[in-house]
């Protein structure tokens, strides 16, 4: 607008927003159910998007991945996106190794920037007994090729200054694992790439399309009842995270499944203070920070079975407790908001991939609280599996058989609270 | 921060229960004869339904009694609550699988 007495513009006025550029492509098709695909993914988060992704990249094409809400709208959305793999046993080191490395070459691959950032996580030990573990842990990374190091508390403050590493806390530091490969991505951009290249190599995303049902046909499942109609299916791979009890109740397989709400939260944004990501199992926090600047902090679950996606206020109180005692520089940082998923946790704190007594459904379930971290070697391995109708080598070891032979995976040390 | 109805104490806040899974899971009758299969079952299957679910709750910082509760996991409301023995016969409340 010129007012009088002002000198008027040399061009003529445009309209707020004209410089920005247009709306841009959708990323991926929106499509209609066919009748019949060679492969139903059910659920349309992280996993299936990166096993439809990996199955067009072995030829498989004939796709569908089902979505019962949005577009990674579940535990995609809602985890903290920390990336490593310095579990404690050879079977989880095989396929977090093997994810970390995807990771390392995934923005190449999806032709999509992921924001991967390789940062380094601290697992903080506050007790003796946190030491002998870690470091024990240290030397088995080390022995499964994965970088590890074990710093002292000056070592860890020269890595993380905001740290508290004094003697004056409840839970004093007494040292960290640290592992420099580990990392933080944008979790949407993950499943916003994977979703496109599985869409341009031709594989329908079908948001909005619950499974109500399955059509069986003595052992073989011929196809999925939907809320957008019946889909023949030859071969159905399940990747329904918390809800993933829900689907095998319909199909009358029992599962050591119990869902449970997992919270998390960021600060308002901040200047950059946490260089790193710092995660201790002792005190139940970790944390990291955005590339946009919010502290990203996450808890443990809430201890009762729950589909609700919300917590209890109490499990933030004792997290924020938590982060303060440590990093004495959040003690006025504001909460900007909190949410929860639903998270499908396990006996032995390790996921459930591979044969259901069905002999074409595969099974890819319980990562509980970390399995984002997983996203690209899970896809890789996943879509090895049904496309080969046989557990590929690096899940093998997390069937569901292995809670009768008692050969359990036990990471409860690794990956019990902190993800 | 939800109340819990204690059976004993009445209701008090969430923060002093612990939380005891499902309710109701027998001790098997005869356990030697168990297959692998079957202790599978015992040890480490629990049903997980989206809906009522009998549970087992405990006034750890009350009463320290334990108790029976039908509690829905949709929205977390607290159907009823009573002595484990009343939560027992309620189990019938579960959706049935249907295979």
């Amino acid at each position: 607008m010129t007012h009088a007495g002002t000198t008027a513009p040399t061009t003529a006025p445009t309209p707020p927003g004209a410089d920005l550029p247009e709306h841009q492509e959708s990323l991926w098709r929106s499509a209609e159910p066919k009748r019949s695909y060679d492969v139903v993914i059910v659920g349309g988060g992280g996993h299936g998007l990166a096993t439809a992704h990996y199955l067009a990249k072995l030829g498989i094409t004939n796709v569908a991945v089902l979505e019962k809400g949005w577009l990674a709208g579940g535990n995609m959305a809602r985890n903290t996106t920390l990336i490593r793999s310095n579990y404690l046993w050879d079977e989880s080191a095989g396929i977090y190794e093997h994810a970390l490395k995807l990771w390392e070459g995934l923005e190449e691959d999806l032709g999509y920037p992921i924001l991967f950032s390789q940062r380094g996580v601290l697992n903080l030990a506050h007790t003796e007994q946190d030491v002998r573990d870690s470091v024990r842990r240290v030397e088995a990374n080390k022995l499964n090729g994965i970088d590890a190091e074990w710093l002292d508390p000056d070592e860890v403050a020269k890595v993380c200054p905001i740290v508290n590493v004094s003697g004056d806390i409840r839970y004093p530091v007494q040292g960290a694992t640290f592992q420099a490969r580990a990392g933080i991505a944008k979790h949407d951009y993950v499943a916003w790439g994977f979703a496109r290249r599985a869409s341009e190599a031709g594989i329908d995303i079908i948001e909005n399309c619950e499974v109500t049902g399955f059509v069986a046909d003595g052992d073989r499942v011929t196809g999925v009842r939907t809320t957008r109609g019946d889909i023949a299916a030859g071969t159905v791979a399940l990747c329904a995270a918390g809800h993933t009890s829900v689907l095998l109740d319909m199909l009358g397989v029992p599962a050591p499944l119990q869902s449970h709400p997992l919270q998390a939260l960021v600060s308002e944004l901040l200047e950059p203070v946490h260089p790193t990501i710092v995660m201790s199992n002792a005190v139940h926090v970790y944390v990291s920070q955005a590339h946009k600047g919010e502290l990203v902090m996450g808890a443990g679950v809430d201890t009762y079975n729950g589909y609700g996606q919300r917590g209890a206020f109490h499990i933030i109180e004792r997290q924020m407790a938590a982060a303060v005692e440590l990093f004495p520089v959040f003690a006025r940082a504001h909460l900007l908001r909190s949410w929860a998923g639903v998270v499908d946790v396990t006996p032995d704190a390790s996921p459930i991939v591979g044969a259901t007594p069905y002999e074409n459904v595969f099974l890819n379930c319980g990562w509980g609280t970390g399995g984002f971290k997983a996203t690209p070697g899970l896809g890789w391995a996943f879509a090895d599996t049904v496309a080969h109708g046989r557990p590929h080598p690096l899940v093998a070891p997390f069937g569901l058989d292995r809670f009768v032979t008692g050969a359990l995976v036990d990471e409860h040390g690794a990956a019990a609270v902190a993800h | 921060m939800q109340l819990i109805a204690c059976p004993w104490c009445g209701p008090r806040e969430e923060i002093e229960f612990s939380y005891g899974g499902q309710a109701a899971v027998a001790y098997p009758a005869d356990p030697a004869s168990l297959s692998d299969e079957q202790w599978a079952r015992f040890v480490f299957f629990r049903d997980n339904p989206k809906g009522p679910f009998a549970e087992r709750w405990v006034h750890s910082a009350g009463c320290r009694r334990w108790f029976g509760a039908v509690r829905d996991t949709r929205t977390y409301e607290f159907l009823s609550v009573g002595p484990l023995s009343a939560t027992t016969a309620r189990t019938s409340v579960l959706p049935e699988a249907t295979p």
